[in-house]
């Protein structure tokens, strides 16, 4: 995994919690981490207290491959706010370790138009260092 | 009362008036007293007075913000019209902004309030003022003093996805992508509601309105155009919750409530829902047919929210007009969802040309058909069992109701 190079837009950022600050730090290390129950294995997201399936509170972070496909997607045209240059895709992948862990994203580096469902694409993060921030988005895999 | 009715706590209930007040693309009016007048307006027509009013229910409460999505909460009307209440409730977390209207129905059914004032205003036009869209979007004027995501927003807003004209967009693309839908499907959303607007001298946007226009409007988030997205207006809408007993004290024979759907199996979150061709309202529909006798088949009269066209389509399927992904044929030419049609739809121009009166407006028009008061735009042969469903995404309230049975 790298991360982007060149200008980085404008973005409304999180706020950075406890809970979430594995999810959007851990592109510092080029890594995309999600919440994982240490007693069956599930991955959670977006981050919780308890495990929705055996119901332990024995939760940990890890880091998943970053690769994805991708479920659903929109070219956005509406300049609702500042932000990448439109038109830009929305889209809600499905990291492939678990059919259920999803997250909304942008497809990037690839012409919206070629955007597909089904699609294979892996991780690439934005840095915003002076926020620590790094915002996941997706590129398609090689 | 039967045993069903027993049973089913809903048919305890009736529906004994509607109020509107003005509707206006920008009106720069007070909203309470747009709120107000619709709520009068209500109380008269169910024939009764201020002082029989015992409960209240809104949706989504009193709130500041998103600017204009909140007119008035429990507490301004009932300082207004200084209100003795046996029971009251305002939110937002409900099944759809018909929740509150639901909530009221369960509120007399209790025995907790005979006559329940329900209402929603909106001034989501005079908020926006001329700055567009962007002057009333969650994290729109951010770009100074270190706005932060928080809660479900924090998933999206990142993203650069503010709306949930994208969100829906995101699911509208998946159903075309699974059951080759298209876009001049869609288009006869949008073309009917025009058409019935063009007939309610309340509609914002009552021009004709072609395929040609819809189809060469610009596009806001792929597949969905200027065109599927409803307008933002101001105006207040309201409607009284009767217990079924007090019949008698009405000014003319109630709107009985058949049946209610509130259900929501998936997850909450917008992007998470197990479905991503179809939304909350498929757990609502389903339930709703659950409590009642009646059949898909046996509705005259379809008023479901198009907040976005797509959300029609889905509510199309939730509540089994047609098979799972078969709006799109379902929908196809027109004529089916036509005033004259099989199955009457948004008959008044939905919030796509009739205005963003944010879910209460369905209700309020379904009412209307059933009475046989909807003059100009009146369906042919005076409908008497007609749905209203509001909600999109994570929001999902639906209610069967029926006249004169």
């Amino acid at each position: 995994m790298t991360t982007t190079t060149g200008d980085v837009p404008f973005r409304i950022l999180p706020r950075i919690t406890d809970r979430n600050a594995h999810f959007w730090q851990g592109g510092r290390d080029d890594e995309l981490r999600f919440q994982r129950c240490r007693q069956c294995g599930y991955y959670l997201h977006p981050p919780a207290v308890i495990c929705p399936k055996c119901w332990s509170k024995d939760i940990g972070v890890e880091a998943v491959s970053g690769r994805a496909e991708v479920l659903a997607f929109s070219i956005n045209y509406q300049p609702w706010m500042p932000g990448p240059e439109v038109p830009f895709v929305l889209a809600i992948v499905h990291p492939v370790e678990q059919d259920d862990l999803r997250l909304t994203t942008n497809i990037v580096n690839c012409a919206p138009d070629d955007v597909r469902i089904g699609m294979a694409v892996q991780v690439i993060f934005e840095p915003h260092v002076e926020d620590e921030v790094w915002i996941p988005l997706f590129e398609p895999a090689p | 009362m039967t045993e069903s009715d027993e049973l089913f706590g809903e048919r305890r209930a009736v529906l004994s008036g509607i109020g509107q007040s003005d509707i206006g693309r920008r009106l720069y009016r007070d909203p309470l007293e747009l709120t107000v007048d619709a709520c009068l307006g209500a109380i008269a027509d169910a024939g009764l007075n201020p002082t029989d009013i015992d409960g209240i229910s809104t949706y989504p409460g009193g709130m500041e913000n998103p600017a204009g999505f909140s007119g008035a909460g429990v507490t301004d009307v009932q300082e207004a019209l200084r209100l003795n209440l046996s029971w009251y409730a305002g939110g937002l977390e409900l099944p759809g902004q018909l929740g509150a209207v639901i909530n009221a129905i369960l509120a007399v059914s209790a025995g907790l309030a005979r006559h329940v004032l329900c209402f929603r205003t909106v001034f989501e036009g005079s908020a926006q003022g001329t700055k567009g869209r962007a002057a009333v979007m969650p994290g729109g004027d951010s770009r100074s003093g270190g706005f932060r995501a928080t809660g479900f927003m924090e998933w999206l807003l990142p993203f650069s996805a503010p709306s949930a004209a994208v969100w829906i967009a995101m699911f509208a693309n998946r159903h075309f992508h699974e059951y080759g839908t298209t876009r001049e499907q869609l288009a006869q959303i949008a073309l009917n509601a025009r058409r019935n607007a063009t007939v309610n001298p309340k509609a914002i946007y009552r021009d004709p309105m072609t395929m040609d226009d819809y189809l060469s409007a610009r596009m806001i988030s792929s597949p969905l155009c200027l065109f599927d997205c409803d307008v933002p207006c101001d105006g207040g809408t309201a409607m009284i919750v009767s217990r079924r007993d007090t019949v008698a004290d009405l000014r003319k024979p109630p709107i009985e409530v058949e049946a209610v759907g509130t259900a929501f199996h998936g997850r909450p979150a917008w992007d998470q829902y197990y479905d991503l061709a179809t939304m909350a309202c498929q757990d609502a529909g389903t339930q709703l047919w659950e409590r009642t006798d009646l059949r898909p088949s046996d509705v005259q009269l379809a008023e479901m929210y198009d907040g976005f066209s797509f959300i029609t389509m889905c509510w199309l399927e939730a509540m089994q007009f047609c098979g799972k992904g078969e709006s799109g044929p379902f929908v196809e030419g027109g004529q089916r969802i036509a005033r004259e049609g099989e199955l009457p739809l948004n008959t008044h121009g939905g919030q796509l040309s009739a205005g963003r009166l944010h879910g209460f407006g369905f209700l309020h028009e379904a009412c209307l058909q059933l009475w046989g008061e909807g003059g100009e735009r009146q369906v042919p042969g005076d409908p008497e069992i007609g749905v209203a469903c509001a909600g999109g995404g994570p929001l999902a309230g639906a209610l069967l109701l029926t006249r004169g049975r």
